[in-house]
């Protein structure tokens, strides 16, 4: 093994960082379908084992569908297996996405953000992502190539551990960051394999060996506790998770939490949001507002499933408002920003009585200015200021 | 086809579909796995699609599978079995493993040609090495008898009503032996659970060629509350299909398209069991009129009249 780290940096979309984070991770099956933003993902791991450099069945199948479904096929017998999807490619999965969760596989999932169709958009948002929130999937929402390479490789320690058996998804922002090229740090591939090594026979698969029976039918005497386990599994993962940040930070220097959190200690406003260009231009805005006297901070979802609530709410302990940016709608709920929503349920649960402004931004990749995100703060101040609070969501930078 | 079995007697005495499963008194396609899963042996992973097998035979906590199983959903199993296939490859080639067993997916009518239809030709097309079996009791039965692609013309079904205005099944039966072997495929057979040893055979060999590429076996397994006949009748019924050229056993054998006995002989009209001896035990079809008899017939005629053309082109 390789004991000294060598980094070396890169520059790579996050789309290239999830193939070289696939690689590294020295995948066994990659079933996939082109679908943007996510198929350029697909095409460098083609490339890769076209070229010999990761040895990997690629199945080009032929459609979503099938492309889960075989990924379900290929870990039932105890392969490390990736896929990568988008959008109507995510929902055309979605049938099978439960059925991952409920089969406890640990499949590792690259999927951009994007708008749903209709109108059809191939430009990002997170509407397909906030449709699979209720799968029992693990989902992190990265927010630059660097983190979605190393969330990648921490998938497979966290999907893998016995304690957990779970399918993973990464997302993060659909063009913004899929097809924008950052400096990455990636790591000799036997250094990662090291890190997640294989263990065949440490969780059941199809063998002639010892015969099982997978994806049974359950009464209603048993469907109940069998997904009872599941959301055991899903809450329960929080802990291995944990783990995996602490031990990626040893072995690789980068560090990560479930949230991040900017300028948050003193803040009187925080914006929660998620994702690349979100949290940039908050953080931008916030370092505009604190030059002019306004206390704001930032707190960054990374983790979306099992949801942080804990965290977040301690991380706001000192905020009068909090506005939560979403980027993908609940549309004919009451607030239709559906992180809004996880918050609004979250703080109430914990007796965390704070005013909460939730507000829409980015959809199928409007453009999200610094400035938009400056005056919702100036907003918020206001609404403080009046104590009066919208019963609505604010859509920004949408034409009225 | 290859002669493993020549009589019963020649079939594994083990057994690996057990009994106690849920399946109706009569059941055609749970005949038809027994006769599959001893015909193929204990190395073999099966992927089951949603229907009545599936719901019937892995109610937890039990399980009717003695070989390892998998059912995950209705129209996927091929792509299950693609990716299974794929991962034993590749983790045999990597050294994770030594394992070769069979795969193997069992699916009915609507999941083989409605549904899964996609996923089949996905499969059939990018050459897994895989034995795809169709149990055709032509509707779906598990959802309580609904039409599918595979139903027959005139069938009365629970959306193919007998009305006052339309009777049964407006449209016919799908060619999917045809669709599949339009894939080129290294081998795809008919069968029938009235002719146990040619079905075991057929199996034995469809599974040797699967070493070549994806092959495929359609076997013709009546449904007593689907076909609305007595439960005695089962293997007769899928006797009279072969015997009246309703269902021809035939298989394409690496390019070439033969008819198997006794389905050989019936190539002569003459030869054929008159159709009313199959249609007549069954509820399904008591609506049918002469006319609509002799309809039925001459669909049959030209089906025929196709093979017949399709085995001289493929000798």
């Amino acid at each position: 093994m390789q004991r000294q780290l060598t980094k070396e940096r890169i520059g790579l979309t996050s789309n290239y960082a999830a193939a070289y984070a696939a690689k590294a991770a020295d995948v066994d099956v990659i079933a996939a379908y082109p679908i943007t933003p996510q198929t350029t993902i697909i095409e460098k791991l083609a490339e890769f084992v076209a070229d010999g450099e990761l040895n990997a069945e690629f199945i080009p199948v032929e459609s979503e569908h099938s492309a889960l479904s075989a990924m379900v096929g290929a870990s039932a017998v105890g392969a490390r297996v990736f896929t990568a999807t988008s959008a109507q490619g995510l929902e055309y999965m979605h049938e099978v996405l439960h059925i991952a969760s409920g089969l406890r596989l640990p499949i590792v999932m690259a999927t951009p953000g994007r708008a749903l169709s209709a109108p059809i958009s191939i430009h990002g948002d997170y509407q397909d992502i906030m449709n699979a929130r209720d799968t029992g999937w693990i989902i992190y929402i990265a927010s630059t190539a660097q983190e979605v390479y190393d969330t990648i490789i921490q998938a497979y320690k966290v999907a893998e551990d016995p304690r957990v058996l779970l399918p993973v998804m990464v997302s993060y922002d659909g063009f913004l960051m899929s097809h924008t090229v950052e400096p990455v740090d990636i790591y000799p591939d036997e250094y990662v394999r090291n890190y997640i090594p294989k263990f065949i026979g440490n969780r059941p698969r199809l063998s002639p060996n010892e015969p099982i029976t997978m994806g049974p039918i359950a009464t209603p005497d048993w469907y109940y506790e069998i997904k009872y386990q599941v959301i055991r599994a899903n809450k329960d993962s929080r802990v291995i998770i944990d783990e995996v940040n602490k031990s990626f930070t040893e072995r690789f220097g980068n560090q990560y939490d479930v949230i991040e959190r900017y300028m948050t200690d003193d803040a009187d406003y925080v914006l929660i949001t998620y994702g690349g260009a979100s949290t940039g231009n908050a953080k931008e805005a916030v370092n505009k507002l604190r030059e002019n006297g306004i206390r704001a901070g930032v707190v960054r979802i990374r983790l979306y499933r099992p949801f942080p609530a804990e965290d977040i709410a301690k991380a706001v302990e000192g905020a009068k408002v909090i506005g939560v940016i979403d980027r993908a709608l609940s549309i004919g709920n009451y607030i239709e920003g559906p992180v809004y929503n996880d918050i609004a349920s979250a703080f109430y649960t914990l007796g965390v009585e704070k005013p909460l402004v939730s507000a829409i931004h980015g959809i199928s990749q409007r453009a999200m200015y610094i400035n938009d995100f400056y005056q919702f703060v100036i907003k918020l101040k206001d609404f403080y200021e009046s104590k009066s609070y919208p019963k609505n969501p604010i859509y920004l930078g949408l034409r009225e | 086809m290859k002669t493993y079995f020549k009589t019963v007697r020649d079939l594994p005495r083990e057994e690996y579909f057990g009994p106690g499963q849920l399946t109706c008194a009569g059941c055609g396609p749970s005949i038809a796995v027994r006769w599959i899963l001893k015909a193929a042996g204990k190395n073999a992973i099966v992927v089951n699609a949603t229907g009545c097998i599936e719901v019937t035979t892995t109610q937890y906590p039990y399980t009717a599978w003695g070989v390892p199983y998998i059912h995950v959903a209705f129209e996927n199993s091929a792509a299950v079995a693609s990716g299974i296939e794929a991962g034993l490859r590749i983790m045999n080639k990597k050294g994770l493993v030594n394992e070769n067993p069979k795969v193997i997916v069992i699916a009915g009518d609507g999941g083989t040609y409605d549904i899964g239809l996609q996923s089949l030709s996905g499969m059939l097309e990018r050459g897994h090495k895989v034995l795809y079996i169709l149990y055709d009791n032509e509707a779906y039965m598990n959802t309580g008898i609904q039409r599918s692609g595979g139903t027959p013309h005139f069938a009365w079904t629970t959306t193919s009503p007998v009305g006052e205005v339309q009777k049964g099944k407006q449209q016919l039966k799908k060619d999917i032996f045809s669709i599949v072997i339009a894939h080129k495929v290294p081998y795809a057979a008919t069968a029938s659970i009235a002719y146990p040893i040619d079905l075991a055979n057929k199996v034995k060999t469809a599974l040797d060629y699967t070493d070549e590429g994806p092959t495929f076996l359609h076997v013709i397994a009546p449904c007593p509350p689907g076909w609305k006949y007595e439960e005695k009748l089962t293997v007769e019924l899928a006797r009279l299909a072969v015997e009246t050229g309703y269902f021809p056993l035939m298989e394409w054998d690496h390019g070439k398209l033969r008819l198997n006995p006794p389905s050989d002989r019936l190539i002569d009209k003459k030869n054929r069991r008159p159709l009313i001896e199959f249609l007549k035990p069954q509820g399904r079809f008591s609506h049918m009129t002469e006319a609509n008899i002799k309809e039925m017939e001459k669909e049959i005629d030209a089906y025929w009249d196709y093979i017949v053309r399709l085995m001289n082109a493929f000798k």
